[in-house]
């Protein structure tokens, strides 16, 4: 089976974002960018899948433009063992992002997807349910544990109750939450290992989408801050302050 | 205007948070129905029916409804979508999972996780794990949105006397089944909806000391809380999961012990009323964010606060 992994490149998790003076969107200009981490989960289940033989072939693709080689070379890196980039400047949303990757999975014949469950830039936590719906297969978001046995996967989800595991028809697209596994570290030889690896870039106007954006942003802001508080000395004065001042116990 | 609200349910009761979306319809403007699909749910619609400002509930009892598979519950709203130019869902588990694949059938694009509502257009979303707030305007005729729970106030839950439908319609895609569920203890007060949270992070240091903080959180009539490296850790499940990608809250008073403050985690909690921070480490950036701030050993802090109430 070959499978696809969908990645984006996404603000560093560790970086507070800026929102730029004139509310056109958040300043990205030098910020440090990383690969979404839950599509680091989602591509170590790849490899991991690799590794126990379900899968013969891992596609890394990503949708957008300027550096975004850079975070499929990680993806090489961390192991998979091609990457595709659909080259766009534009910011498109999750909907047109889910009608490029169909048409990618369809072309490479793919067995499986997975996605990040969200991205932490936008966090719509859209684009794998979108994808699933074009291409009309069935959906597992948000795994914490995946089993593929042959024609079906057994995909446990984390939701807000706990736990719910469900069985899937292959082929699936499914979503990577944090704790399906811990991502691999991409060691020197890698990074060079993964500059040999084949990069096919796909100009987005080539495949004739229709991926006009619906959504206007009109305005960012930052949104207002909190005031620090104060300290208290010991636990009978917080406890005062509760009862008294913030009158919340 | 018309607005169609999706019932989150489990097939016996209305899940509090379906009330805040249907509160953000409200503030839409026009009409509101309900939509419940379910198996044996007659209960539940029985309950919607009395949710005030509510105008027909429409009911698909089924049972490829049963457990919520999202590709049946999308092919649902989808026949039922051209009545409606709003479709809105609770942004919970449950809404998270079925409006996206909803809205790419229709071809729309989907609002998550609004804040507020502007106008019938155009509506606030944070981003950025909430360091940014974005003003959106849709063009879509069908607008497929998501309402972050806490921004929105609970419709009341009674008075209401809305007319109960039984709509057909809906089948098994025979895509997905449905396994089994591990669900947390329902003896427990709810981290979504409850008043004060007692959360606990790294710090506690096992399952074990979260005993200590359940105590306090009993005493206050709280729920228990937690962060991600708490849960990643293994000491409490993953439903105690408060941040940007567990639990948004906003309780009266939240009590955060051992825990850092990562932006991850005050996306969670941020807009709680009340914000007291314990930790041993006087430069975490948890005391940025709260009002009151105890520079103290836990392990000797949490049993003297649990001694004081
Ligand atoms: C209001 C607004 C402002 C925007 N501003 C910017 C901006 O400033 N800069 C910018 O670069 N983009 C911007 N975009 C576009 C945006 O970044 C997305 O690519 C798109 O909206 C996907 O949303 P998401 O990343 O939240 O998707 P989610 O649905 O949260 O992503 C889930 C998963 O889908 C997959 N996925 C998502 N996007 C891609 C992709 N491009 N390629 C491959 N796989 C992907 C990944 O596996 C990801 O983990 C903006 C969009 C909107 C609506
Ligand atoms: C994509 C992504 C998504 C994430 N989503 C979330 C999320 O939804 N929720 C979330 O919480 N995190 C999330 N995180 C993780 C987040 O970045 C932090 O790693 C996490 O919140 C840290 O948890 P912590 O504060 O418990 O642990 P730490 O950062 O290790 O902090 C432990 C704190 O305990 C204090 N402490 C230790 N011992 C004692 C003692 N005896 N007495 C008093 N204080 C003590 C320490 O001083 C320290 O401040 C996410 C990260 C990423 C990359």
């Amino acid at each position: 089976m070959k499978i696809l992994v969908c990645v984006k490149r996404v603000l560093d998790p560790q970086v507070k974002a800026r929102v730029k003076a004139d509310g056109s969107g958040v300043d990205l200009a030098n910020a440090k960018m990383t690969m979404n981490p839950f599509c680091e989960n989602a591509l170590e289940e790849a490899l991991r899948m690799r590794e126990a033989g379900i899968v013969e072939e891992i596609i890394v693709a990503s949708v957008g433009g300027g550096k975004t080689e850079e975070t499929l070379r990680h993806g090489l890196a961390m192991g998979a063992d091609r990457a595709i980039q659909v080259v766009t400047e534009d910011s498109l949303e999750p909907l047109a992002i889910a009608k490029v990757l169909k048409q990618v999975a369809e072309q490479e014949g793919v067995g499986l997807v997975i996605c990040g469950k969200q991205a932490i830039d936008d966090d719509s936590n859209q684009t794998t349910q979108m994808l699933s719906a074009l291409l009309g297969w069935s959906q597992a978001t948000f795994a914490s544990e995946i089993k593929i046995e042959g024609e079906q996967a057994t995909v446990t989800r984390e939701v807000d109750a706990g736990l719910e595991t469900i069985q899937v028809k292959m082929p699936a697209v499914m979503s990577a939450d944090l704790r399906l596994n811990e991502p691999r570290y991409v060691k020197l030889p890698d990074v060079m290992k993964a500059k040999r690896k084949p990069m096919d870039k796909i100009e987005l106007d080539s495949l004739g989408l229709d991926t006009a954006n619906r959504l206007t942003t009109l305005n960012v802001e930052e949104p207002e801050g909190r005031a620090a508080g104060v300290i208290v000395n010991s636990v009978g004065e917080l406890v005062e302050k509760l009862r008294n001042e913030a009158k919340v116990i | 205007m018309s607005n169609l609200v999706i019932v989150e349910h489990d097939n016996n009761e209305v899940a509090a948070a379906t009330l805040h979306a249907v509160t953000a319809a409200q503030q839409i403007g026009g009409d509101i129905d309900l939509l419940i699909a379910g198996e044996n749910c007659a209960a539940v619609a029985e309950a919607a029916a009395g949710i005030a400002g509510v105008n027909k509930v429409k009911v698909a009892d089924n049972p490829a409804f049963g457990h919520h598979l999202a590709e049946n519950l999308a092919s649902l709203i989808v026949e039922q979508a051209s009545d409606y130019t709003h479709i809105l869902a609770s942004a919970t588990t449950y809404g998270k999972n079925i409006m996206p694949r909803a809205a790419a059938l229709l071809d729309v694009a989907q609002i998550s996780d609004i804040v507020e509502v502007k106008s019938d257009d155009t509506f606030v979303r944070p981003i950025y794990a909430g360091n940014a707030l974005a003003t959106v305007q849709s063009a879509d005729a069908i607008k497929v949105i998501t309402v972050r729970t806490i921004k929105f106030e609970a419709a009341a839950a009674e008075g209401g006397s809305a007319s109960v439908e039984q709509i057909g319609g809906g089948a098994d895609a025979g895509l997905s089944s449905w396994v089994s569920q591990a669900l947390s203890d329902n003896d427990q007060v709810d981290l979504t909806s409850a008043k004060i949270v007692v959360s606990g992070g790294r710090g506690m240091q096992s399952g074990d000391n979260f005993s200590m903080l359940h105590s306090v959180a009993d005493k206050l009539g709280a729920a228990v809380g937690a962060s991600r490296a708490a849960v990643d850790s293994g000491f409490v499940p993953n439903e105690l999961q408060v941040g940007q990608t567990g639990k948004v809250i906003a309780p009266d008073l939240y009590i955060a012990v051992g825990i850092s403050g990562a932006i991850q985690h005050l996306a969670g909690m941020k807009e709680s009323k009340v914000i007291v921070a314990i930790n041993n480490d006087s430069e975490a950036p948890i005391f940025q964010v709260a009002d009151y701030g105890l520079v103290a050993d836990l392990f000797e802090a949490v049993p003297e606060l649990d001694a004081a109430l």
